[in-house]
């Protein structure tokens, strides 16, 4: 294992000359923590509205005000007819139109009946969904504040109704932050650990280094732990990072012990480094190994329910989710972090990321070869 | 006198499916000797070599370097050869100290060896005072004695150079093959293959290979003899000519 030190040391002298892996080490978590849990927010706010009044009555017009005043929507167009307020959409002006029908008011007070008319743009899906639901909303509550004016309530409501009263667990104050900051620090560290790693080895292959590591007795399992050993210590330093940013700019403690995340985070990078080693024996230049770790990691960060819960994917993608390490470390992050959940309660999770583990590191052993045939 | 026999093939054949890169080729080496591996581009040398060394694995025949069988005792044999690839390989971005205290680490040396040998290599490369200059700075003739120092710096019963002089100026490859002979007097065995037919005198005996096949193997003054060339250069026009094959 002498041979081993001689590797570590050649390796850590390479990466600390190597300045652009210095800067990519400090300045990829600082932007993605503290830019993208502040943009990527879920949260659907300026809604684009579009109005079509037939009506211009003092009802119509309080509908509008009642919609605008909610925050959630902004008046961008006011049109006399609709084939011209459904021109601002086509000119992505707005993103909703309400058609307010002529004699509105009239049957909201003759005929005690009213209809109105909603036509969304379902270009995004989540934007049309969410504000169309709000507007349903807000137009609800405008029917029962208009029919408040207007009966007066017996001693006891004719219609019963059940008030739901909620209570928001382990991220009481809905901050999104808090859910998306450890998912974001996992996608750091898969990252670092898929592509550096691959890349790495991939460049000795192509300067030709390699073969006189391939010519010398040096066994394969010192090399790859050569290998393996410098870039999981640089994945756990990008960690710590993202704890520290995560801690002293969103305020986000763990619940549970931060030995709990370390020990997870170890395990699941033999993982990952395991996999990225794997691509490095297949590929032979730094071009394949980029495109393809690239690849595997956004199909891995689609997949892992950072951004779409695992729940509503299809059963099919579930069953993808099962072979997809990243989504297992997002999953103990926010249970750790959010919950406070122990390592009992992730061994599942362990056990899981053991067999990653060990699959992709016996695979890259096998497959990589000192000789040719 | 019958020296020891540090390489022997017999009827060493590769073959990249239909293309038989070299084809059923018999020597061998003495031990202290310099053999010349000589061929035109194209003509199996690092291939044969690449054999020898344990990176590839040959199609048929037999072979054993420094007593080891290179089908099954290839770890073996990588314990006892140097070798200097046709692409430079030291670590450009590692300095000459920090190379040359990697390889002869990965070979197992002792770290008093090691601050020997640094020093001992350092000295006879005249390179004192330059000892944390980065590898990428130093000029390609520099680069290949460097490359050739730590090839031999665990001191291999063979070392294998292809083609190291290449690109190299005249001034540099006479230091260069000054650098080889005084291996060889250490009794490293030494199998190089190369381009330049002044080089080739310099070896014991020459093989030339032509289209995988190897046409003639002797010392250099006997190939001209039995050419009837006035030099190497026209020994080798005679028999490469016969090539079908061209190009790498």
């Amino acid at each position: 294992m002498r041979a081993l030190k001689f590797l570590l040391q050649k390796e850590l002298r390479q990466i600390s000359r190597d300045p652009s892996i210095i800067r990519i080490l400090f300045i990829m978590p600082m932007v993605q923590l503290l830019i993208l849990p502040l943009a990527a927010d879920y949260e659907i706010k300026n809604i684009n509205l579009g109005v079509v009044d037939h009506d211009h009555t003092e009802y119509s017009r309080k509908l509008v005000n009642k919609i605008i005043s909610s925050g959630y929507f902004r008046l961008k167009d006011y049109s006399a007819t609709f084939p011209q307020g459904l021109h601002a959409i086509e000119q992505d002006k707005t993103d909703l139109i309400l058609e307010i029908p002529s004699q509105f008011e009239r049957n909201l007070v003759k005929e005690n009946e009213a209809t109105l008319f909603v036509a969304v743009n379902a270009i995004n899906g989540v934007k049309a969904g969410l504000g169309g639901a709000y507007i349903q909303g807000i137009i609800q509550n405008y029917n029962q504040d208009i029919r408040l004016q207007w009966i007066q309530y017996p001693r006891f409501d004719p219609q019963p109704t059940i008030q739901v009263t909620s209570s928001d667990w382990y991220n009481p104050n809905m901050n999104y932050r808090v859910f998306m900051v450890p998912g974001i620090l996992v996608m750091l560290v898969t990252m670092i650990g898929s592509s550096f790693a691959a890349n790495n080895i991939v460049r000795e292959k192509e300067m030709g280094t390699i073969e006189q590591i391939n010519v010398s007795p040096i066994k394969k399992i010192q090399f790859i732990l050569g290998k393996l050993i410098p870039f999981w210590m640089l994945a756990i330093t990008v960690l710590t990072m993202g704890l520290l940013i995560a801690r002293l700019v969103y305020g986000i403690v763990p619940l549970g012990h931060y030995i709990t995340i370390y020990i997870f985070a170890s395990i699941y990078l033999l993982a990952i480094l395991g996999l990225g080693l794997l691509l490095s024996t297949y590929a032979q230049t730094q071009q394949q190994s980029m495109l393809v770790s690239f690849f595997i990691t956004m199909i891995f960060n689609l997949l892992s329910g950072l951004y779409t819960p695992i729940e509503s994917m299809p059963g099919w993608a579930q069953i993808i989710t099962k072979f997809n390490p990243v989504s297992y470390f997002i999953e103990v992050m926010r249970m750790v972090v959010l919950k406070g959940s122990g390592l009992a309660d992730i061994r599942y999770h362990i056990f899981a990321l053991l067999g990653f583990a060990i699959f992709f590191n016996s695979w890259a052993i096998l497959n990589y070869r000192k000789r040719s045939g | 006198m019958q020296k020891e026999k540090v390489i022997i093939a017999k009827e060493l054949t590769k073959r990249f499916g239909a293309f038989t890169a070299v084809d059923k080729i018999t020597f061998d080496v003495q031990k202290g000797e310099i053999f010349g591996f000589l061929g035109a581009n194209g003509a199996g040398k690092t291939t044969a070599m690449r054999m020898l060394c344990g990176l590839s694995l040959p199609t048929s025949g037999s072979a054993s370097v420094a007593g080891y069988d290179v089908y099954k005792q290839n770890e073996l044999i990588k314990k006892n050869i140097g070798y200097m690839s046709q692409k430079f390989s030291l670590y450009e971005d590692l300095t000459i100290r920090e190379n040359i205290r990697f390889y002869a680490g990965i070979y197992g040396l002792t770290d008093k060896q090691i601050k020997e040998k640094t020093y001992s290599l350092i000295k006879q490369l005249n390179l004192e005072g330059q000892e944390k200059t980065l590898v990428r700075a130093l000029p390609l003739g520099w680069k290949q004695k460097l490359a050739f120092s730590i090839a031999v710096v665990h001191d291999p019963a063979i070392v294998f150079l292809d083609e190291p002089t290449s690109g190299v100026d005249p001034i540099t490859r006479r230091e260069f093959w000054s650098l080889i002979y005084e291996a060889s007097a250490r009794e490293i065995t030494i199998f190089v293959t190369t381009h330049y037919m002044d080089e080739a005198e310099y070896c014991n005996r020459v093989s030339i290979m032509v289209d995988g096949r190897m046409e003639a193997l002797d010392s250099p003054s006997n190939m001209m003899k039995d050419y009837s060339a006035k030099s190497m250069d026209g020994v080798f026009l005679q028999l490469a000519r016969k090539a079908v094959r061209t190009g790498d």
